[in-house]
């Protein structure tokens, strides 16, 4: 088994998830590779994925990469791959890997499996995991021929270091004409407007539990500290609490933070599918049988006026000391 | 100009395990993926500023005829369903040839994706689209501006959002923050009925049941199984102790 | 003790009765409008159809749209609920022959029956009384063959325009020449919103209601036309479930006496169905009259206790349910009916005026048979003038006029005690109706008064396997309303405590909830507009259903 595992990186953090990828490629065993495509920052990243599981870092460094356009990448993971016979590729994913793993998958005429959770030999090859059905069932895939390109869900490994050794090797590829048509004119980094519910990943719910408008402070608070987006149950919105935007549930948006903070939630199944997807649920309800106790991590059978304040203390206290 | 959008059609009930033949099964009449109508909103958009014409495309079976009637009667001109036996079954990349082969018949200038589909469809379509049609190629974009023979796309990813002008023909893929739908009108409706509709077979595209279905693709499923475990929550009932054990918790998990 | 009557709806029909507003080169002209389309407006689409396939020259004089139907559901059968046990007869007889009912989409003919008289623990067996006999009749999914039958009507030349609700009736110099449907795309204000779509006129030379229970256009037009007879119409509440089961039903099982109260005082008159959807689904359904006395009864719940029955139970595990709804049925029987079908420019049929057979819990059938013939009627009117009256006259010389005169005073007995009027209605039966014991005075339900007991404490908590609560129920009937628009329930606001925990515990979908007493004695009634399964029982009880915005409301397919 010869496996490939395309790693990105922001500025000079390489990122996590590939890391956790790479890792895992490496428990896998046969030849691991990595390729990383950017600017000249690039090689000094590249020596240190040996420590994770790299024998070869394949590097393609050039100004032209430095935008994160995933139609180059196409083109020099191909070259990688066809070059050196790697059997399978792995990737992370992000805006940017699913569109290089795409259009991977169409350049090798390969199966590409995705939002896979794991993976693993199996069946005389390898099996892919993923969830289905907001993760109520586990699916497992396969590929039919080689290479087998495979899009893990991010956070699916933690990175661990190790002890090893990368060579670095310098890839030089002809991009294709339609790689190099696409240019990125201008760069906006967020403004401190924060995060849309969907895309958070920390949302703290309050729902009617909270018993009253004044009370959703309880739920601003908390998400402030944890960094995260403030949402509310249907209830709460007909009551006029909060507005329609902030909505989680069928009838409003769905989301899948890693973690889902619910106040005082009971958790019908209108609001289930609008956020069972989330990694991490803490629930807090002073109704020992309420639903939400059912598909959560962590249950808390409390009143929320007593547990948050306190709760957004201690959390203060640990992000200030 | 001809702006063309690429849409699913997907049953529109609820997807259940059925335990005996352990498949996820969805019934009911078919309907176009919630996401991929956003595509078509733009697409209706461009036409309406700049003039186009709108024609939707999809690969199923016959029921998605209705679905692609629905489009039609938002006000898209043509709809095309590459309809064809041989076809079911086809993974992602087999699709995408599929879809190709259809956008080359059709010499589209723009080709609109939603941004995933409601089933679990992961976002990757129309990057080996663009791939095989040799176009370039903009994902998740949240705004888009026409020019001459040019497109300007907002596209939005973790590290921030990037401004991309790319030629065209170009294919693009549209977030549901890019517009919001319109409700289809009775007169669109109406009009809706009469407007053309071709069902192609693959071999009207050229292909051939080796291209598609599932002798043309490359991937699997292999077993249904679940519900996967979710442990146990632990619970805790004693709210003096709660938010330590929950600040406790969250640390273990590296959420704080 | 306070009656919902006491505090009747804000609703003035008049408001929506209006002349055409758009410009006349915007109005959407068609040559017959139905409204409905359920089994009387597409077995009236149908026929129509037809007529016009045997005479293309009426077809051409009609214009481009000689016949449309709209509906305010997602799909045709999106909101229909049924048993449902189907008398084959007026099916067979709208496609004159040339569909054999084995090609329609259903479940067979009805293999045996058992009627049983339930209490708590046991379940005595009764041989099936008159009424209750079934042998060559059909079982259906009426959400299934709805849609079955639309997919007919479009074959047959009907223009299908779902998603579209009824909102007035457009009446010019006395008669009425078409509706104007809703706005789509209004805020809980009635703001308009970004992507907003004003109605349209839809205007026709002949305009079908066919909208079923508690139409809302239909009840209009009784006021406005001062068609209403003067009995009032009285309804029931039928709470229904579809389960896929582990060992198929060999028969069709109807029960009554538990969970029911059998004393008069309560005036719970109603009893269960459960009927084989082929080998593998199973139906069971409550109904009970909407005149009864208890605010804490509620009819889902009464489903959930049913299923708890020693004798029941086993039915249902190993099941999973598939789907849920719930819908009113009108019961006032004959002489509820209008006192004509028809107005200037206007036909009533199926379910809206009330034709529907209570004992032998059957409605269905006389839907298509009287939308077969307001689709006759219409047709003479269009090409040779003939009056709508005519349909009236159709109509009375039917089978449908004999059946509900024949069991025209059986709704009422019941009201008066189960035992009692179990004698009665099998004296009526038997003799065809003509053992006359008078008219039983009716009363509006919302006239009802109440009286308060502790009934909810007995209702099974919800284990999500076997027993389920409200909310995930309406999950189940596949409603997904838009949150962010008008509320469509007409309602007065305050009003006293029982009769908002009456509301609460009546209403399937949970639509209603009371707030704090005041120092009035009153309290507010909150809802929840978008949980609404559009079932009209709040209607029969002191509010009033107005149509939401088209597209709104469950998406049933095997109810």
């Amino acid at each position: 088994m010869s496996t490939l595992v395309f790693v990105e990186h922001q500025g000079d953090q390489v990122a996590r998830g590939s890391l956790g990828v790479l890792g895992k490629a490496a428990d896998l065993g046969g030849e691991v590779g990595a390729v990383m495509v950017g600017g000249t920052e690039v090689k000094a990243l590249a020596a240190d994925l040996g420590r994770h599981g790299a024998a070869v870092v394949h590097v393609a460094e050039d100004d032209s990469f430095v935008p994160a356009l995933p139609q180059p990448r196409v083109d020099v993971l191909a070259h990688v791959v066809r070059a050196h016979g790697y059997d399978t590729v792995l990737f992370s994913n992000s805006v940017l890997a699913a569109d290089v793993a795409g259009g991977l998958a169409a350049r090798l005429d390969a199966g590409l499996n995705w939002d896979l959770v794991d993976i693993a030999p199996g069946d005389g090859s390898i099996i892919g995991k993923r969830l289905a059905l907001g993760d109520s069932l586990l699916v497992e895939v396969g590929w039919r021929t080689s290479p087998r390109l495979a899009l893990f869900r991010p956070g699916s490994f933690e990175p661990v270091g190790r002890d090893g050794q990368a060579r670095v090797e310098t890839v030089s590829v002809e991009l294709e004409d339609h790689s190099r048509a696409a240019r990125v004119v201008e760069h906006r980094v967020e403004a401190d407007s924060g995060p849309s519910l969907e895309s958070a990943e920390v949302v703290v719910t309050g729902g009617m539990g909270l018993g009253g408008p004044e009370h959703l402070s309880l739920a601003e608070d908390l998400a402030g500290v944890l960094g995260g987006v403030v949402g509310a149950t249907r209830a709460v919105v007909y009551a006029g609490w909060a507005p329609h935007s902030a909505q989680v549930g069928q009838t409003g948006k769905t989301v899948s933070p890693k973690l889902y903070v619910a106040l005082g939630v009971s958790g019908a199944v209108q609001h289930k599918v609008g956020m069972q997807s989330s990694q991490t649920i803490v629930a807090i309800n002073s109704d020992p049988r309420a639903p939400i106790f059912e598909f959560c991590d962590l249950a808390v059978v409390g009143d929320v006026h007593e547990v948050v304040p306190r709760l957004v203390e201690l959390l203060r206290a640990r992000t200030s000391g | 100009m001809k702006v063309v959008a690429c849409v699913k059609c997907v049953p529109e009930g609820r997807a259940r395990l059925d335990p005996s033949s352990m498949r996820l099964e969805r019934e009911g009449a078919a309907e176009i993926n919630a996401f991929d109508l956003f595509a078509v909103e733009e697409a209706i958009r461009i036409k309406e500023s700049n003039g186009a014409e709108v024609v939707v495309v999809s690969v199923g079976p016959g029921p998605a005829e209705e679905a692609l009637r629905s489009a039609l009667a938002l006000g898209a001109d043509r709809a095309v369903l590459v309809n064809d036996a041989s076809a079911a079954g086809s993974d992602m990349v087999a699709t995408a040839r599929i879809l190709a082969k259809a956008l080359e018949r059709e010499g589209a200038d723009l080709v609109l994706f939603g941004q995933q589909t409601s089933d679990g469809g992961g976002a990757v379509l129309w990057a080996a689209v663009a791939d095989l049609l040799r176009l370039p190629v903009v994902s998740q974009t949240t705004s888009l501006e026409l020019a001459d023979r040019s497109v300007r796309a907002v596209r939005q990813s973790e590290g921030g959002d990037d401004v991309v002008e790319a030629p065209l023909p170009a294919v693009v893929a549209v977030t549901d923050a890019i517009n919001e739908l319109r409700y289809a009108s009775l007169k669109g409706k109406m009009a809706a009925k009469k407007k053309p509709l071709d069902a192609l077979a693959l071999s009207d595209l050229g292909l051939g049941p080796d291209d598609a279905g599932a002798r043309g693709s490359r991937t699997d499923v292999l077993r249904i199984s679940g519900p996967p475990s979710r442990p146990d929550a632990f619970r805790i009932e004693e709210p003096d102790r709660a938010p330590q054990v929950i600040v406790d918790f969250l640390a273990e998990r590296q959420l704080v | 003790m306070p009656r919902p009557a006491d505090f009747p709806p804000p609703f003035d029909p008049e408001a929506f009765v209006t002349v055409p507003a758009d410009p006349e080169d915007e109005r959407i002209e068609v040559g017959v409008l139905v409204v409905g389309a359920g089994p009387a407006g597409l077995a009236c689409a149908i026929r129509f159809g037809q007529l016009l396939q045997e005479h293309p020259e009426v077809a051409d004089g009609l214009g481009e749209v000689p016949l449309a139907v709209v509906e305010k559901g997602k799909h045709p059968g999106s909101h229909l609920v049924s048993g449902m046990i189907v008398k084959p007869g007026p099916l067979r007889d709208l496609f004159a022959g040339r569909v054999a009912i084995e090609d329609m989409p259903g479940y067979g003919p009805v293999p045996a029956e058992s009627v049983y008289i339930l209490t708590k623990t046991r379940a005595l067996p009764i041989p099936p009384p008159p009424p209750m006999r079934n042998h060559g009749n059909m079982i259906f999914s009426s959400a299934r063959l709805g849609r079955w039958l639309g997919e007919q009507a479009e074959e047959a030349g009907a223009m299908l325009l779902t998603e579209t609700a009824a909102h007035s009736l457009l009446v010019d110099d006395g008669a009425v020449v078409g509706i104007r449907t809703g706005d789509k795309g209004r805020g809980p204000n009635g703001e308009q919103l970004r992507n907003a779509e004003a109605g349209s006129d839809i205007v026709a030379r002949v305009t079908v209601l066919a909208e079923g229970t508690q139409g809302h256009l239909t009840g209009v037009a009784l006021d406005h036309f001062g068609l209403r007879s003067d009995h009032p119409q009285v309804w029931e509440l039928a709470v229904k479930e579809v389960w896929r089961v582990a060992r198929p039903l060999d028969r069709v099982i109807h029960t009554m006496g538990w969970p029911l109260r059998t004393s008069a005082r309560y005036r719970e008159f109603g009893g269960s169905f459960i009927y084989p959807m082929g080998r593998d689904m199973v139906t069971i359904g409550m109904v009970v009259g909407l005149d009864y006395r208890d605010p804490a009864l509620s009819v889902h719940d009464l489903l959930q206790e049913l299923k708890t029955h020693p004798k029941i139970r086993p039915l249902f595990e190993g099941g999973e349910r598939l789907e849920w709804g719930a819908k009113t049925i009108p019961s006032g029987g004959f002489h509820a009916l209008p006192k004509k079908l028809h107005a200037p420019g206007l036909l009533l049929c199926g379910d809206g005026p009330g034709m529907v057979n209570i004992p032998t819990l059957k409605g269905f059938h006389y839907a298509v048979e009287s939308g077969r013939l307001a689709a006759e009627t219409a047709f003479a009117s269009i090409t040779a003038g003939a009056p709508l009256g005519s349909f009236d006259d159709a109509v009375r010389s039917s089978f449908i006029w004999k059946d509900l005169y024949e069991v025209r005073d059986m709704r009422s007995v019941f009201g008066r005690g189960f035992f009692l009027g179990g004698v009665f209605s099998s004296a009526m039966t038997v003799s065809k109706g003509r053992v006359r014991i008078g008219r039983m005075p009716t009363e509006p339900d919302d006239a009802q008064p109440l009286l308060h007991t502790d009934r909810a404490a007995r209702y099974p908590a919800s284990d999500g396997v076997l027993t389920f609560d409200k909310l995930s129920s309406v999950f189940a009937s596949g409603n997904k309303t838009r949150d962010d628009q008008p509320d469509h329930i007409v309602l007065t606001e305050r009003v006293a405590p029982e009769v908002a925990q009456l509301w609460m515990n009546m209403c399937p979908a949970q639509v209603y909830e009371a707030g704090p007493l005041g120092d009035d004695g009153l309290v507010t009634v909150e809802t929840a507009p978008s949980n609404c399964v559009q079932c009209g029982a709040i209607s029969a009880r002191g509010g009033r259903l107005t149509p939401p915005e088209g597209g709104s409301g469950p998406e049933y397919s095997l109810t």
